[in-house]
């Protein structure tokens, strides 16, 4: 029997992988029957809700809940002190602040109490009656002047190692990469290039709001059910703050409207916990749209300065940035990957990052999609664009004589593998969407952007059951088709029909550690387990029919859904099929299953070239988006048509952040636009269909060449986008969003 | 919290007028419905007016067009004949919200919120519409420019409401146009907005015309200088200019998370500009 756990199979022997079936969610999620967060409900249960702060920073002195907890239906009133503080862990102490002021409240719509109680308005009555003395202070909600001379303070003495001695208190951490001498490099270049670039926060805009039901026994025993891309996360996290066992709070994940990163940490779910512990009944609670925008976590804002030099022939000499993001009120920000991923496409002798993670009045910043990326390349393929555009040199050229490729040494350390940037350039390059002809008005970008992916703790079973059919149980919610692509990679290597094969995303009782579906990791790790649990089932099928036939192991080899005879000592035997086997199973052995538990390396970085066409109207600043195609190497393509999503959702999403959506705080340090209509993001009539052009370089470290996807497609759309309106304006663009305001001045002032 | 859905004009009124605390009309819903879950409004009575079958129709009086105060943006635009007709007040009230909003939304409704960016109110200001106003006293007819004073505030009395909008016969060649900047194609609120008609005579000189400006102040404005600058003339490249101008000159917009100052003053002039390209089109058949 020959299955080695590394061998990749060529791409023409797929039968499965690589074909379009249906998604197994379709129809219920078509139907309204998909049950989300908010469609759980248990018999008894309370609505549970939470009284925000109003003020972007202030001490909180007391509060007072007598009159609410006096209120006939309040079952249930909880503010911090009900938490045993956390002192082991800064990361776990800054969660339960986040769900529960302490001491401040550090950001508009910071959660102070919360009640439950036997009907939502008397939740709402009761949030009315809790009394809280604030003793309001000043706030800082910018990148930029939080770290000025002066500025309001948010946490003394938080600032880890890595922060200079007099730098200013809100900065939290300092990081740098890179390798060779800037100066040196800089010397050498014909055209040096200097500037500072500015993005906005921005949220996931994930459609389904935060949503949980928390239940507690008297014995310590607890369930929840959640929206959440983590349940394992959510249990270990919620454990942590209630001072659980692990392993007597079991989570089980609901439907998911979207998390895109937003959903890798939890709000409401301590609280509900809390809630449903001091009342003795099951908790509900479900955020409003203005509670998500408020107080859940959007990505940071940032401030980014560069310096890059470039000869005369497109070659870069040297590559400097220098990053501020701040991520909220606790340290966090996405700025450390942000500093390694800035000039990860390119090959650069002399190349630097500093990064600086800045705390501000404002949400706690959570995962966003390739989170700090987005902003760092934004800076970076600017400017290139402007370096390339001065020189008279081709975009597209000047990145591929800079591009990494194998052996590679990247700007953050590792060399790189095989890897697929200069196949995206070269396919760029020879599309049509490249020599299309453009009007008045209009302007062409292109981008790169890298994405690092990701393994992580994961856990597959594959059972086998009577009839021949075969379930798999992972533990990683679905947000982006992997119970489809679970179902063909076991249907491929079990070579039985994908509709054989349902994937169920099993809750915390059931699988072992499993790490939240970030990283652009499940199809990758979670995909890698289940073709080894499968290669587990089908070692455990030959030995059975190797028994039943009475000869060795290894002369009986699994080929074709079937178990064969093999060699010439193996004797004569019809083969067994994976439904013979089962039928049988009970008599030689038991039930069958595979399983595979592991923390896979090997996930392979991925790149992407985004190319977008972008009409300006000269009266009113306004951008259309008139033309997108996107190009990236998948690896292999499990489901097609769930890649080319990906890859028109990041799209979309760079789209949103580049053009109209952004935090708008007014003076008082309140959000201004907590809603969908203020806060823009792209609705369809926004977008042309986005074209996507998927390139397979293998990834050496999966099975079946899969490299993540999900996450890439965001990186590069900001910088194309502003390279393309830069040239329709006939003015470089560097701040985001380039709403129609900013760009009319823009051209105005030119 | 009561809920009250007379079936006739009169009992609307007495309800209404008769209701000892903070009763509010409800025709769509898509403002008030939003601002009860927002906790914005916490009225005690709320009185739906949806059944009142008179305030459900679209009829002709007098050469023009009768819009009960129940009838929908959506209903508005599959009426062939109104559209025709009535052309920019339609186009206007099919960009209020989304295509779900549009099946509940009214121009009673558009008017009586009085937000300085609803998209109708310029619209119907500029063809001179009239607001039919139902009270204890009787009904009134007031202009539509006259029925908003301020954000979220109107000029109608205790117990009355808007029953319907009265959109009045216009001369041969006249034509009407609505244009609103958003940053978006759809699903927003006006950052500006802009109404306007106009009619010509036979050789094509602008005999007449209305201008009016939505969300460049507390209030529509109905801006006279605009309205002149066309009057007179062939709407050649001059008077539209004058007419951009005019406008920017009339617009007081605030800055908030919608736009600046300097944009929307800015703005205020084009889509004039455009709108009256369009009115033009229109009137010339």
């Amino acid at each position: 029997m020959a299955l080695d756990s590394k061998q990749v199979l060529d791409t023409q022997q797929f039968k499965i992988v690589g074909t379009r079936p249906l998604r197994p969610d379709g129809i219920d999620k078509v139907t309204g029957k998909a049950r989300f967060g908010a469609d759980i409900t248990a018999p008894g249960m309370l609505i549970g809700k939470v009284l925000r702060s109003p003020h972007a920073h202030a001490r909180i002195k007391s509060i007072d809940t007598s009159a609410a907890e006096a209120i006939e239906g309040v079952h249930a009133v909880v503010t911090r002190a009900d938490f045993a503080e956390i002192t082991d862990d800064d990361a776990t102490a800054d969660v339960l602040d986040n769900c529960m002021a302490g001491e401040k409240a550090l950001y508009d719509g910071h959660a102070v109490a919360a009640v439950a109680a036997s009907s939502g308005h008397i939740a709402k009555k009761a949030l009315k009656a809790i009394k809280i003395d604030y003793e309001v202070l000043d706030h800082v909600t910018d990148v930029d002047r939080a770290i000025a001379d002066g500025a309001p303070v948010l946490h003394e003495g938080r600032a880890d190692e890595s922060v200079p001695e007099g730098s200013s208190p809100n900065i939290m951490a300092r990081y740098e990469f890179g390798h060779g001498d800037i100066d040196a490099g800089l010397a050498q270049a014909d055209q040096v290039i200097e500037r500072s670039y500015r993005t906005e926060a921005t949220h996931q805009g994930y459609i389904e709001p935060h949503a949980c039901l928390a239940q507690m026994s008297q014995d310590g025993q607890a369930d929840l059910w959640c929206c959440t891309q983590g349940h394992y996360m959510v249990r270990n996290t919620c454990a942590a703050i209630l001072g659980l066992d692990q392993g007597q709070l079991r989570v089980t994940a609901s439907e998911i409207g979207g998390g895109f990163g937003g959903k890798t940490t939890v709000f409401l779910e301590p609280v509900a916990l809390m809630l449903a512990k001091k009342s003795s009944r099951p908790v509900k609670m479900v955020m409003t749209r203005s509670e998500v925008l408020r107080a859940t976590g959007p990505t940071a804002s940032s401030s980014v300065d560069i310096r890059i030099g470039m000869t005369k022939d497109g070659r870069i000499t040297a590559g400097f940035a220098e990053l501020r993001y701040q991520g909220g009120a606790y340290p966090g920000s996405p700025v450390e990957m942000g500093s390694m991923s800035a000039f990860a496409p390119y090959d650069l002798e002399n190349v630097k990052t500093v990064g600086w993670d800045v705390v501000t009045n404002r949400p706690k910043q959570a995962a966003y999609r390739a989170p700090g990326a987005p902003m760092a390349a934004f800076a970076v393929e600017s400017a290139i664009d402007e370096l390339a555009k001065g020189l008279g040199l081709d975009p597209l050229e000047v990145r591929l004589k800079n591009a990494a490729r194998e052996g590679t040494k990247a700007s953050y350390g590792p060399t790189y593998p095989a890897i697929g940037l200069e196949a995206t350039l070269r396919t760029a390059k020879d599309h049509p969407h490249w020599t299309a002809p453009l009007g008045p008005n209009q302007g062409r970008g292109v981008a790169c952007g890298f994405w690092f992916n990701f393994g992580g703790d994961t856990c597959v079973t594959l059972n086998i059951t009577p009839d021949g059919t075969v379930t798999v149980s992972e533990g990683n919610p679905d947000i982006g088709g992997s119970r489809a692509s679970m179902s063909m990679m076991a249907a491929e290597e079990l070579g039985i029909p994908y509709n054989k094969v349902r994937t169920i995303v099993a809750d915390t009782g059931s699988l072992g550690q499993n790490e939240v579906t970030d990283g652009s990791r499940v199809t990758f790790a979670v995909g890698l387990a289940t073709i080894e649990a499968a290669r587990a089932a089908k070692r455990e099928m030959c030995r059975r029919v190797a028994k039943v036939w009475g000869i060795d192991e290894d002369a009986v080899e699994w080929r074709d859904g079937a178990v064969h005879p093999t060699g010439h000592n193996a004797g004569s035997h019809d083969p067994m099929t994976l439904a013979e086997i089962a039928a049988i199973a009970s008599n030689t052995g038991g039930p069958i299953a595979g399983h595979h538990e592991a923390n896979p390396e090997g996930a392979g970085v991925s790149f992407a070239t985004h190319m977008v066409d972008t009409e300006v109207d000269p009266d009113t600043g306004a951008v259309k988006i008139l033309r997108y195609t996107v190009f990236q190497d998948a690896g292999k393509a499990v489901h097609p048509a769930y890649v080319e999503g990906q890859f028109q959702g990041g799209a979309t999403q760079g789209i949103g952040w580049a053009l109209n959506e952004e935090y708008i705080y007014g003076e008082d340090g309140t959000l201004q636009n907590a809603g969908f209509l203020d806060y823009r993001i792209p609705v369809a009539s926004d977008l042309p269909m986005i074209d996507t052009v998927i390139l397979e370089i293998p990834n050496p470290g999966h099975p079946y060449g899969v490299r993540g996807v999900g996450e890439t497609s965001i990186v590069p759309p900001l910088a194309a986008i502003a390279n393309a309106v830069s040239e329709a304006a006939g003015v470089r663009m560097t701040d985001l969003p380039m709403s129609p305001p900013k760009v009319l001045k823009a051209m105005q002032d030119k | 919290m009561r809920y009250l859905a007379p079936t006739t004009l009169d009992d609307a009124i007495q309800l209404l007028s008769g209701d000892p605390g903070d009763c509010r009309v409800l025709a769509g819903g898509t403002d008030l419905l939003v601002r009860l879950r927002s906790g914005d409004a916490e009225p005690d009575s709320i009185l739906d007016i949806k059944r009142i079958e008179d305030l459900r129709q679209i009829t002709k009086e007098d050469g023009g067009w009768l819009i009960g105060a129940a009838v929908s943006s959506a209903e508005m635009n599959e009426h062939a004949e109104l559209k025709a007709a009535y052309p920019g007040v339609c186009e206007a009230a099919d960009l209020i919200g989304s295509t779900q909003i549009q099946g509940r939304c009214t121009l009673a409704g558009n008017l009586c919120n009085a937000s300085p960016a609803a998209d109708s109110v310029p619209a119907m200001v500029a063809v001179r519409a009239v607001a039919r106003v139902a009270g204890p006293n009787g009904t009134r007819d007031v202009a539509v420019e006259d029925i908003p004073t301020g954000p979220g505030k109107t000029s109608l009395e205790k117990g009355e409401f808007v029953a319907s909008i009265f959109l009045p016969a216009k001369p041969d060649r006249s034509g009407d146009a609505y244009l609103r900047f958003i940053p978006r194609t759809e699903m927003d609120i006006a950052v500006v907005g802009c109404g306007l008609s106009l009619t010509l005579d036979n050789d094509g000189t602008c005999t007449d015309a209305r201008v009016a400006l939505g969300a460049v102040g507390p209030k529509v404005m109905l801006v006279d200088a605009a309205a002149e600058a066309l009057i007179g003339t062939k709407l050649d490249d001059a008077a539209m200019q004058a007419l951009s101008k005019a406008c920017s000159d009339a617009a007081t917009p605030i800055a908030d998370k919608r736009g600046t100052v300097e944009f929307r003053t800015h703005v205020a002039g084009v889509l004039a500009r455009r709108a009256a390209a369009i009115a033009k089109t229109r009137a010339e058949g």
